[in-house]
Order: structure tokens, then sequence, then C-alpha cells
């Protein structure tokens, strides 16, 4: 799979670091799991992880949970790696859809040529994730983001102003960024967004489509 | 219990060489070595208790992540590769999927599945040299080397358990300001460990 748009370094600290939102969480996991670069990067920024608890004041530890640590380690077993499952879809996306296969969950038309999946987060995650179906030739409307928003494609294509992206490439924007995709492969673009807030359409069409599309 | 066998350790150094840890964490995976594992305890559990509290946790709550790490250090031993980085990085993750899994129902298994496909590289890029590098005072080294601004905004970006979104309101400074310092700054971060293998 060649990769031509990849991960923010400002994401990829965030992930490293573990504050990346659930949502975001997995579609970077997610791209990560196809890009060597993005792995490689994933690495780097773990190092500087690594350098910063190195540089950490040392807090004096209890004598209490020293003599417990030690008194756990004949109990502790050995771990091995666990078995490597093979998935058709990135391991993170996989787990969040259950197990289920693209073609099982049960989409929803919201325009022709626009199918949606809601994808259940967490009670009280702040983000949310959607899968996303467009046919060929569909335009999404145009929109500003209400916060930073992150696009894996897994199937198909799509072109906007930042180029052209194919499955394996993430769009990852900040809030700032407007963009309007529109599919350019024969077969269905498939992709999973990662979103903050609803997000806000520009023109008074798209208002009004809004509730109607949901994305 | 000795450390009569590592003495090449001096416990107060400050900006430790991680091929040093290395040696004794392959005795621990070896041997299964206590007196080795010791030395990482008394060298790591200091600091993962001290960057736990940074993260909000109380004494009591970040004595039981130590002891987590630290056993899962013991029994993970022999998964750990000086390919991967140094100790530090990999005391680093283990504390932080951790943390993740007791304070979020969000899971580690998103880092760990990773793990799956870390086969080595044969194409080092330059992202690459920070990832292996052995040593932790070459990131320590590097870090004094950039602008105090990008500096801080990285160690805080790991230090602190918030977004960004978070860390920019708590600075009082914009969002943008905020990415586009960590960027500078993680980029020049890169180019001088490049300078220092």
């Amino acid at each position: 799979m060649k990769i031509n748009h990849h991960l923010d370094d400002v994401t990829i600290l965030a992930f490293a670091a573990g504050t990346l939102g659930e949502a975001h969480g997995i579609v970077a996991a997610s791209h990560i799991s196809l890009c060597a670069d993005c792995r490689a990067n994933l690495r780097a920024a773990e190092s500087l992880g690594g350098g910063v608890l190195a540089g950490q004041q040392v807090e004096a530890v209890t004598d209490l949970c020293r003599a417990a640590t030690l008194a756990s380690l004949d109990v502790a077993l050995a771990s091995k790696p666990a078995a490597v499952t093979k998935t058709e879809l990135p391991p993170a996306l996989f787990r969040a859809l259950n197990g289920q296969s693209l073609s099982d969950v049960k989409w929803k038309k919201k325009a022709p040529g626009i199918a949606m999946f809601d994808v259940p987060m967490e009670k009280n995650s702040k983000t949310h994730l959607k899968l996303l179906s467009v046919a060929y030739g569909r335009a999404l409307p145009e929109h500003g983001h209400g916060g930073d928003e992150l696009t894996l494609v897994l199937k198909g294509s799509y072109n906007d102003h930042m180029g052209h992206f194919a499955a394996g490439d993430v769009a990852d924007l900040d809030q700032d960024v407007e963009h309007q995709p529109t599919v350019d492969s024969r077969e269905d673009c498939v992709c999973v967004v990662a979103f903050e807030a609803p997000t806000k359409f520009k023109s008074i069409w798209a208002r009004l489509a809004q509730p109607f599309i949901g994305i | 219990m000795t450390f009569a066998t590592f003495d090449m350790i001096e416990p107060e150094a400050t900006t430790p060489r991680n091929d040093q840890f290395a040696a004794v964490l392959l005795r621990v995976a070896n041997a299964r070595d206590r007196a080795a594992f010791t030395v990482l305890f008394d060298h790591f559990a200091p600091r993962l208790k001290s960057f736990m509290m940074r993260k909000g946790s109380n004494a009591e709550q970040a004595e039981d992540l130590v002891q987590e790490t630290m056993i899962a250090m013991w029994s993970k031993a022999a998964m750990f590769s000086t390919d991967r980085g140094s100790v530090s990085t990999w005391v680093f993750t283990i504390a932080r999927n951790l943390r993740i899994d007791r304070l979020r129902r969000e899971k580690s298994q998103l880092y760990t599945d990773l793990e799956d496909f870390d086969a080595p590289d044969l194409a080092a890029s330059a992202h690459d040299v920070l990832g292996r590098s052995q040593e932790d005072n070459h990131v320590s080294q590097a870090l004094a080397q950039i602008p105090v601004e990008q500096r801080e905004l990285l160690i805080l970006s790991f230090v602190e358990d918030v977004p960004q979104s978070e860390i920019a309101l708590k600075l009082g400074i914009p969002l943008g300001t905020v990415k586009s310092r960590m960027r500078l700054g993680y980029q020049r971060l890169r180019k001088l460990l490049e300078t220092m293998t």
C-alpha cells in the first residue's frame, strides 16, 4: 500500500502521550498499523516520552511498595507475546466494530449515494466515530470543522484541494481547514472519520441538509 | 542482596546510559535475576512515581501504578528489544498503557496491537534515528538545545494527562500556536538526534 498522506506530528505526539481522544485514537492506530513511516514516527515520539520519564525528579517510593513488588515476583508469570489475529480491517477498527466487517454493519442511507454508520463510543466520550460510504462522483457538502478531524480512507478514493486520498491515506485536519472531497473511484469510497463536535456546514443548502445528512 | 555485579552502574547518575540498563534487563529476562531487578526498581520506581503524580495521581495511586509497571517489566523482560529504543522508552510505554487501562475504558489494546506490526523496518528513515536512540541523555541533550517555549510544550504534552487543547487553555495560548510550536520543536529535536548518532 503506497501511502501519501500521513498523520500530523502533533497527532503522533498526542497518541504517544496517550492523550488523543477515543475516536481519534482508533483512527490514528488504524493508520499507523498500515503505515511504516508513521510507525517509525510513533517510536520516535515514544522515545521522547522515555526521555521525559528519565528526566523526572525522583519521588521516594515507600518501603511497602518496594517490598510488595519484590514479593509479587514469584507469582508473576512471564508474559508471552499475544497471538496475532489476522483481520481484514486494521485491528483498532476491527475491535471498535466488534469484529463486524464493513458489509456487516447496519448502514443508514443519508442521501442518494451517501450512507453512514455511527460506531458506538464510550458513554462519556467527547469524540465521535463514523463510517462513511460515498458513491463515485458524489461530493460531500463543503464544511468547516468544529474540531480536529481525522479521516482514514479504507476503500476507494477521493479528491479535494489537498490532493488525492486513496486507501491507507489519512486526512489530519485542524478545525480551521475546510475541504470538499469528491469521490473519484468507481467503487464506493469508504472512510472512517473521527471528529470532536458536529461539523458546521457553510452554505444555506448545506445548513438545511445537515440534520438530514448528519455529519 | 548485593549490587557488586553491577558496579558499572552509578545509582546517583542523573543521566544514565541506557545500554547499561538494557544489559541489566537482559539479566532479568535470561536469568530471572532478582538483584538485577532491584537495580531497575531503584532507578525507575522513583521516576515513575513522580511522573504519575505530575499526571494528577495521589501518592498511593502513583505507587499502585509503579508496582504494576515494575511487575510488568519483570514479566515482559524477554519481550524488550533494543531495536525499539531505550529501556526508559519501553518503561514509559508500559506505564502509559497501564495508566490508560486504569483510568479509561478506552483500551491500551490500541498500542499493544501495534507491537505486532513492529517487525524491524529495513529502510531506516530519518524518523527512525530517534526511535532507535539508545540513550536518553541524547534526548535530554537535544531538548536542551531547542527554544525554551518549544521544549516546555513538548515536555508538558507528555507530563500532563490532558489533550493539547487543554494545555492551550491552561497556558492561555491559541491551540494553533501550541501545535505549531510543538511541530517545530519536534522536528528540530529529530534533526539534532540525527547528528548525535
